[in-house]
């Protein structure tokens, strides 16, 4: 058993699956956005970045971790409702177009906020937990205490939105807000309200996601942005409509990535996501988990 | 009672309604027949605030709609089952129907119940996508979620299109029985004048954008000019 948990294979895996939460994670909550506005969201990384860093900041001034995470998740909350109300609603109605550059524009402003606000600070991120890696009979396990608190942060995350969006009325409201405004608004659902809360909920698990890369790191305002174009595939991966597609794509990109780096090269790690889309285009081109639904009109 | 006074609706330049004035009778079918283009859809959507008159009045008794958010309207009390339907395809029929009871104070499960029961179908399938329904069905499913919530008003916007004639007439007296059980007020358009005057107790003609007649529906039926050349009947 002990062999088995360190030899390359699993070890590999192992990484592949702490690195693929994140991706999953970001992967999400563009699906949030999507899924409750139709909008893609571009600024998705460096809003949630933008987030961790108010709160992130505040760690190396000794305030408590998890005081700081509250704070990350409050102004990431905070920071999709007013970019929604303030960026995106104008926008409604426009050519789908409109609201990506918007945001892709926005993706520039945060990036360039963030260090005119914020010294850069080389030191990694204090975490609440160990980094240290566990040990097996003198070979190392790549899982740290960090690692499992990681993962099981970003699974219990993901478990709580997909709860939400199938199980709750909230949800099917959102869902059916996204999907069909006008039948929703003559259904007396307030479609707009639900609009912004979709946006509040996605950049708060984008937030949550610039926590967790941001711990044990130190912070820069692009952190995020080689997760992002991975989460990006992820969601294409899953159909921009699933959650459980979203998560799936990033586990598997996580994974994927991991082996190339493992037993190729890291100059090819890039690949991963090309590969997984690639290969899910082809054997499912809809979305992994997406139904086959036929409109009639 | 829906009372509609002066009312004006422009897209653009086009003007899609000219200042249109009927009225709705409580408890009772009004039939809003018309050609394609006539201006009935428009009617509709601007008693449900979907687009704003330019000028003009709208009243629900004495409550005036215009201005009113859309969603607001229909928490007010007034169920419109649109054009084609709007039936989500992504949900299946429970979730629909759930929908259309969430913004109203009705328990979910007692409406979704009552429902079943005036829609047998719809309880035998409830697992089943929208997607997966006919026509008919389809259109049962959209009639459902939109009395689930139990509205004052209905508004009907060609719940016969697209349908087989024995299904059109199955659901017209659908509509009727609908119509004195739940003691509601229905403004049914049709392209179909003739198994829409079969149920309506006032029907009114549009044409361009104007009312060119109204009255009860046996008069307007009986009315040789409007039925040759504005409600496509032949005598």
């Amino acid at each position: 058993m002990g062999s088995f948990l360190t030899s390359r294979f699993i070890t590999y895996l192992l990484g592949g699956i702490s690195s693929g939460v994140v991706i999953a994670l970001v992967a999400l909550s563009l699906v949030i956005i999507w899924k409750s506005t139709h909008v893609l969201n571009f600024a998705q990384g460096a809003m949630g970045m933008f987030a961790a860093f108010v709160g992130m900041n505040l760690v190396f001034k000794g305030t408590n971790y998890w005081l700081c995470v509250l704070l990350s998740l409050a102004v990431g909350l905070a920071l999709g409702g007013v970019t929604e109300r303030v960026l995106i609603r104008p926008l409604y109605g426009k050519p789908e177009i409109n609201p990506i550059v918007v945001m892709v524009g926005f993706l520039g402003v945060i990036e360039s906020a963030i260090p005119s606000i914020w010294h850069s600070n080389l030191l990694p991120v204090p975490t609440p937990f160990s980094q240290v890696y566990y040990q097996n009979n003198g070979h190392t396990i790549l899982i740290s205490p960090f690692v499992i608190f990681q993962v099981v942060l970003a699974l219990g995350i993901m478990g709580g939105v997909a709860l939400l969006f199938q199980y709750t009325n909230l949800g099917l409201k959102m869902r059916a807000a996204a999907l069909a405004p006008e039948v929703s608004r003559l259904l007396g659902v307030r479609v707009n309200r639900l609009l912004t809360l979709g946006w509040i909920l996605s950049s708060g698990v984008g937030a949550m996601a610039g926590v967790i890369v941001s711990s044990g790191q130190s912070l820069a305002a692009t952190n995020m942005d080689g997760i992002f174009v991975s989460a990006f595939i992820a969601a294409a991966v899953g159909g921009l409509e699933s959650p459980i597609g979203a998560i799936t794509g990033g586990l598997l990109i996580g994974v994927t990535e991991s082996f190339i780096l493992g037993y190729w090269s890291s100059n090819m790690a890039p690949l991963a996501g090309v590969i997984v889309l690639v290969i899910s285009l082809a054997i499912r081109p809809q979305g992994i988990f997406t139904r086959n639904i036929t409109r009639r009109v | 009672m829906i009372h509609v006074e002066d009312l004006s609706v422009s897209y653009g330049a086009v003007k899609a309604l000219r200042n249109v004035t009927m009225s709705a009778p409580t408890g009772r079918i009004t039939a809003v027949l018309g050609t394609n283009g006539a201006g009935k859809t428009t009617l509709l959507r601007a008693i449900s605030g979907l687009v704003k008159p330019s000028s003009g009045t709208i009243h629900c008794n004495t409550t005036a709609l215009v201005g009113m958010a859309t969603d607001e309207i229909a928490r007010f009390g007034v169920g419109h089952v649109p054009e084609g339907r709007g039936v989500i395809a992504e949900f299946t029929i429970e979730e629909n129907l759930r929908l259309g009871v969430l913004a109203s104070k009705i328990d979910a499960n007692e409406g979704l119940e009552r429902q079943f029961e005036l829609f047998p179908v719809l309880g035998e399938r409830r697992k089943q996508y929208a997607s997966t329904l006919s026509g008919g069905e389809r259109q049962m499913l959209a009639m459902a979620r939109a009395l689930i919530a139990r509205p004052s008003f209905l508004l009907l916007d060609e719940p016969s299109l697209g349908l087989a004639p024995q299904v059109t007439a199955e659901m017209m007296r659908t509509i009727s029985s609908l119509c004195t059980m739940e003691d509601l007020t229905v403004i049914l358009v049709e392209q179909n004048a003739k198994s829409a005057l079969r149920i309506a107790h006032e029907a009114v003609v549009l044409h361009l954008g104007s009312v060119i007649a109204s009255g009860t529906a046996e008069t307007v039926g009986d009315d040789s000019d409007l039925r040759r050349y504005y409600l496509g009947l032949v005598q």
